[in-house]
């Protein structure tokens, strides 16, 4: 049923032309320029503050932008197009309710079939056991697994994932790239912010570094790690404080 | 005399005293009726106030929780100048009668529930508002998500609120009467019994009183426990 859910038009390529957003007085993103292209997993690095969740949370649309614009194979964000979109919160946000009610509540339509898929899903990320258990006395590793689980259940299009396995144990980590990787082999499209170099080279195609609310760079994974071409992005790769 | 009212207590109850029964009738009657009404209209004042923003919100949010410490007798004298004969709503009739008493607690209560459903609700949409706008889930499936995760607070408040109407004396007295096998109610009859001296009955009726709102916190601390364990507060 989810598989064969009716899309509308591919949301890639992406392109986001000098989007800024401005909170307070502090400009978070400035002027930037990229193209995001299909099935592509895009690894979005920086120190903190350097504007990474801020422009997860402007493609997802939670955010309005000051200026600049955002086309998803040439359509501007509508709900339709937000609906194609699923974004996995850093800290992840869980109802106050068991695990299978909180797979459940993206669902517009409850029945026999659906049940089905999302246990599926909640087996697939390993918490198929804990479908009655409140989720919120889940771990922090559980509980970001559900978090994916919940986002996938949507079947996106273009998946969101604002540090998906930051303070995670070994294992979530793996399951949670292990399913990025899958997921993206299915013909989704991933931007994730990550930390971790070791993920980034794992699991990214292509590497957009930010700095400042600055997109410096954006490049392929590969040329990415092995030479970059700005110096702060080979401070950030040797671990050195940006100023 | 501890011991005795205690003795009476039991008598009341064990006799199944008419006019004991009457009177415990006709003060749950009102205390739920009052409640019932009030969270009718709290309810969803509250609820609007904790999601909607416009311009005076947080004024109207300021007023609410003072009236939460209104004195009930300045309450009772207000609704007593309003309903009384040479009042704007004289022609009503109701002064001196349970109606008026219910008017009276609903002006307490109503505030209790505004205030606190307000504090609930906004809490929870403020930690859900960024997870329902990423999932683009509509303000009416939002709104219930919200209500349906907050049904345990909002029942504590709820119990809250019963525990002010049950426990009201001030101005029932004043906008009911005390009249006898009409508009008198637990904490009436205990103000009388305690000014005609008759300390025995007063302190009888008291401790009855007092397990009532001891049941009713023991089915609050129950529910929060119950809900705490399994994180839904």
């Amino acid at each position: 049923m989810f598989e064969n859910k009716k899309k509308s038009k591919s949301l890639t390529p992406i392109v986001i032309s000098n989007l800024s957003l401005l909170l307070g007085k502090t400009k978070i993103l400035n002027k930037i320029k990229c193209k995001i292209y299909n099935e592509s997993i895009v690894a979005v690095l920086g120190p903190n503050g350097a504007g990474k969740s801020m422009f997860l949370k402007t493609i997802n649309g939670l955010i309005g932008i000051e200026s600049g614009k955002i086309n998803f194979n040439s359509r501007e964000i509508n709900d339709n197009i937000r609906k194609e979109i699923a974004l996995v919160f850093q800290k992840p946000t869980l109802l106050r309710r068991s695990v299978f009610e909180n797979m459940q509540f993206v669902l517009e339509k409850k029945n026999k079939l659906s049940n089905l898929e999302i246990m599926k899903l909640l087996q697939r990320v390993g918490l198929d056991t804990f479908k009655d258990k409140p989720a919120r006395l889940l771990s922090g590793g559980e509980q970001q697994r559900l978090s994916l689980a919940r986002a996938l259940l949507i079947n996106p299009s273009l998946l969101l994932l604002d540090e998906p396995t930051a303070n995670l144990d070994p294992y979530s980590l793996n399951l949670i790239e292990e399913i990025i990787l899958d997921e993206n082999k299915k013909g989704k499209t991933i931007i994730l912010t990550t930390h971790d170099m070791g993920q980034a080279k794992r699991l990214a195609k292509e590497i957009l570094f930010f700095n400042k609310g600055k997109l410096l760079e954006q490049t392929n994974a590969i040329n990415f790690f092995k030479k970059p071409k700005t110096n702060e992005a080979q401070s950030y790769i040797n671990g050195k404080i940006l100023l | 005399m501890i011991l005795e009212s205690f003795t009476h207590a039991f008598d009341l109850v064990l006799t199944l005293d008419k006019d004991f029964f009457e009177i415990l009738l006709l003060s749950m009657k009102v205390s739920c009726l009052s409640l019932l009404l009030s969270c009718l209209v709290g309810l969803p004042i509250g609820t609007f106030l904790a999601i909607k923003s416009f311009w005076g919100r947080h004024t109207v949010l300021i007023i609410f929780n003072a009236m939460m410490g209104l004195p009930p007798v300045v309450v009772g004298l207000i609704v007593y100048l309003l309903i009384s004969r040479s009042g704007p709503f004289g022609w009503l009739g109701v002064l001196y009668t349970p109606t008026a008493m219910i008017i009276a607690q609903m002006i307490l209560i109503i505030p209790i529930i505004v205030s606190l459903t307000a504090q609930i609700i906004e809490e929870i949409n403020e930690e859900y508002k960024d997870l329902f706008k990423s999932l683009v889930i509509s303000s009416y499936k939002a709104l219930i998500a919200c209500l349906y995760d907050a049904r345990y607070s909002i029942l504590t408040v709820i119990l809250a609120g019963f525990g002010r109407a049950i426990s009201e004396v001030g101005a029932v007295i004043i906008v009911g009467g005390n009249i006898d096998h009409l508009t008198r109610v637990m904490t009436t009859t205990i103000a009388l019994e305690t000014s005609k001296g008759n300390l025995s009955l007063a302190l009888a009726l008291g401790i009855i009183l007092l397990l009532i709102a001891l049941i009713i916190n023991l089915i609050l601390i129950s529910l929060k426990i119950r809900a705490k364990r399994r994180m839904y507060v």
